[in-house]
């Protein structure tokens, strides 16, 4: 058995920085540094982000009328027929703002940027296979949940450039507090 | 009956009893515990004797084999993590610590809460891979054999769930164990590599502020976290209590992130996308964000704030009569280190300060004693712990007052028992 020569730099290097007194400042230079490099091609490959304002939304589109069907089929069992909530949230609520009257958390009164619903929905869901849907089917079905909840007309088609438009009720709704913006 | 102490020992600080805390700086101190009610279940009863306590057959045949791994006695079994919240589908739930029959600061790693979104992947460490990219000058895959090779940094720290304790803003207070109540909060020591020397080797932009961090479960959770804190002091863990990190805690790799909520210490840890903006996740905007009354909501609440409990006497729990009992419980603060915890029991009206046991660390469980002589009749017990920031925990009833009750994350106000003159113990607001 032979010990990998990395053990041994590694471990004179703990020394010197203990010595030292900064680990992160005096191995900058000194570390192992393993990393093997990517190409943007492989990148491509990991990088699943989608931002707030749409940046990482893939090709693709579809309309509340198709989303409905899925919903339907993907998602009505454990977040009730109109997104009422049921063993999973509440999906569903009006188009505005949560108050103390309606402290709801649905995608309509609580929701600030829509491609959160695509990312979501693509990352996650359906629970049981995520990453099962088509980007056609998921822009279909965000759609839907859109439309469910007032913000979108039935027969608007969501793409990257559409849902990156959307403008959500709660989009001011949130004030940050342990960094600032 | 408590031993060593004199007259004087048992002259009170404070309200309903509560002795000084240099008691217990002499060691050898004697005193009552309130027993854990669930112990007192037919199945762990003292059996009839058919075994001498002074001549037990244990004595008199070779014991067990040797085994590979150690797991606790037979007699242990209640000592697990209840399972929780788990609705459809299966893998979306918690399971809590019983921080109630543990003792010292460090979680068993196999009673190590958790909050899975997805269940727990069975991931082969030959296969994953750490994924550096975004604003870098070169993005850099890593293989766990290669991540090994990497100095490392080893930390006792807590990790706390955001949404540990949220019971608290309930209507009513809720009557469990203690564990089953507040047990989304653990305690390891955590081993691993420095991010910032990962970071330093994929050559950070300036430009870059935000790094969102994914794990490789289902769900493919992430969160975005300040590239700042993540420089300062995050590591990505290898190891937990000496050994390679548990599955359900993350393994192979699990990003550290100290003081902060747990949902930031990304489990599985797959990728980390340095970036110039927060992403804003399902899971930092939807979720893990606390809605005041005015109808704003509180976003990137990222600090535990300071918070304590008394695990002993506790709700399950029973005292034994008009006795010196030791109150015995836990704190913690992500801001740094327990300055101090005091403890009532008049529901507040005074306080003495408790003993600290050693050691005291910065974002990691302390665990406190305090002596107190019950007389047998109704106490209200409270535990208030203040931060090196000076920090002080606050009334459940201020938390309320400034919060509402619909933010259901990061409660951390004082929470009372109240000891019946039976020796009961129950959860109540006062």
């Amino acid at each position: 058995m032979s010990m990998p020569r990395g053990t041994t730099v590694a471990i004179s290097i703990v020394g010197v920085t203990l010595a030292a007194g900064s680990l992160a400042a005096d191995t900058a230079i000194q570390a192992p540094r393993l990393g093997t490099p990517l190409s943007a091609g492989e990148v491509a490959k990991w990088d699943r982000t989608i931002f707030a304002d749409g940046r990482g939304l893939p090709p693709g589109r579809g309309t509340a009328r198709d989303g409905r069907i899925i919903y339907a089929q993907q998602c009505a069992s454990c977040h009730g027929v109109r997104g009422e909530g049921g063993t999973a949230e509440e999906l569903v609520n009006e188009p505005k703002p949560p108050s103390a009257d309606n402290p709801s958390k649905a995608i309509g009164s609580y929701w600030p940027f829509a491609p959160t619903i695509f990312d979501f929905v693509r990352r996650s869901m359906p629970p049981a296979a995520p990453g099962s849907l088509s980007a056609d089917e998921t822009y279909a079905v965000t759609a839907y949940l859109l439309f469910a909840n007032g913000i979108i007309p039935e027969s608007q088609e969501m793409n990257a450039a559409a849902l990156s438009a959307v403008r959500m009720p709660n989009r001011d709704g949130f004030v940050w507090i342990d960094v600032k913006k | 009956m408590a031993g060593k102490l004199t007259d004087d020992d048992l002259i009170p600080v404070a309200g309903g009893g509560l002795l000084h805390r240099r008691l217990f700086l002499g060691g050898g101190l004697v005193l009552a515990v309130a027993q854990t009610a669930t112990s007192l279940r037919a199945e762990d009863a003292p059996r009839p004797h058919t075994e001498d306590p002074a001549d037990p057959s244990w004595l008199h045949q070779t014991g067990l084999p040797f085994s590979g791994y150690g797991t606790p006695s037979r007699y242990e079994k209640r000592v697990v993590r209840n399972t929780g919240g788990n609705r459809s589908p299966a893998g979306d739930g918690v399971s809590w610590t019983p921080l109630q029959e543990l003792e010292g600061i460090v979680t068993p790693s196999g009673l190590h809460f958790e909050r899975h979104h997805d269940g727990v992947p069975d991931i082969d460490p030959n296969v994953h891979r750490l994924v550096i990219h975004g604003l870098v000058q070169q993005p850099l895959e890593f293989t766990v054999s290669d991540l090994l090779r990497y100095p490392m940094i080893s930390r006792f720290l807590f990790i706390e769930c955001g949404g540990n304790s949220n019971a608290g803003w309930h209507e009513e207070p809720i009557q469990r164990p203690v564990g089953d109540f507040h047990g989304l909060v653990s305690c390891s020591e955590w081993t691993g590599v420095p991010l910032s020397i990962l970071l330093d080797e994929a050559g950070v932009d300036g430009k870059a502020s935000w790094v969102i961090a994914e794990g490789a479960d289902a769900g493919l959770l992430n969160v975005s976290l300040p590239l700042a804190k993540l420089k300062e002091d995050a590591f990505v863990a290898l190891y937990e209590n000496g050994e390679r990190v548990r599955p359900e805690n993350g393994y192979p790799l699990r990003l550290i992130v100290p003081g902060w909520e747990g949902i930031t210490h990304v489990k599985w840890l797959r990728r980390l996308h340095v970036t110039d903006a927060p992403a804003m996740t399902r899971n930092e905007t939807a979720k893990y964000t606390e809605l005041l009354p005015s109808g704003k909501a509180r976003m990137f609440t990222f600090v535990m704030d300071a918070k304590s409990l008394i695990t002993s006497p506790s709700p399950g729990q029973k005292m034994h009569g008009a006795n010196v009992y030791e109150i015995r419980g836990l704190a913690w603060s992500g801001r740094g280190r327990i300055a101090k915890v005091d403890v009532s029991a008049d529901g507040g009206k005074s306080w003495a300060e408790a003993h600290l046991q050693e050691p005291v660390l910065s974002q990691c469980f302390t665990r406190f004693r305090s002596a107190w002589k019950w007389d047998g009749k109704p106490a209200l017990l409270k535990s208030r712990a203040t931060d090196e920031t000076g920090y002080v925990q606050p009334e459940r009833d201020v938390l309320v007052s400034e919060r509402g009750r619909e933010g259901y994350f990061h409660f951390n106000g004082i929470v009372c028992w109240a000891v019946d003159e039976d020796g009961t113990i129950s959860h109540v607001y006062a």
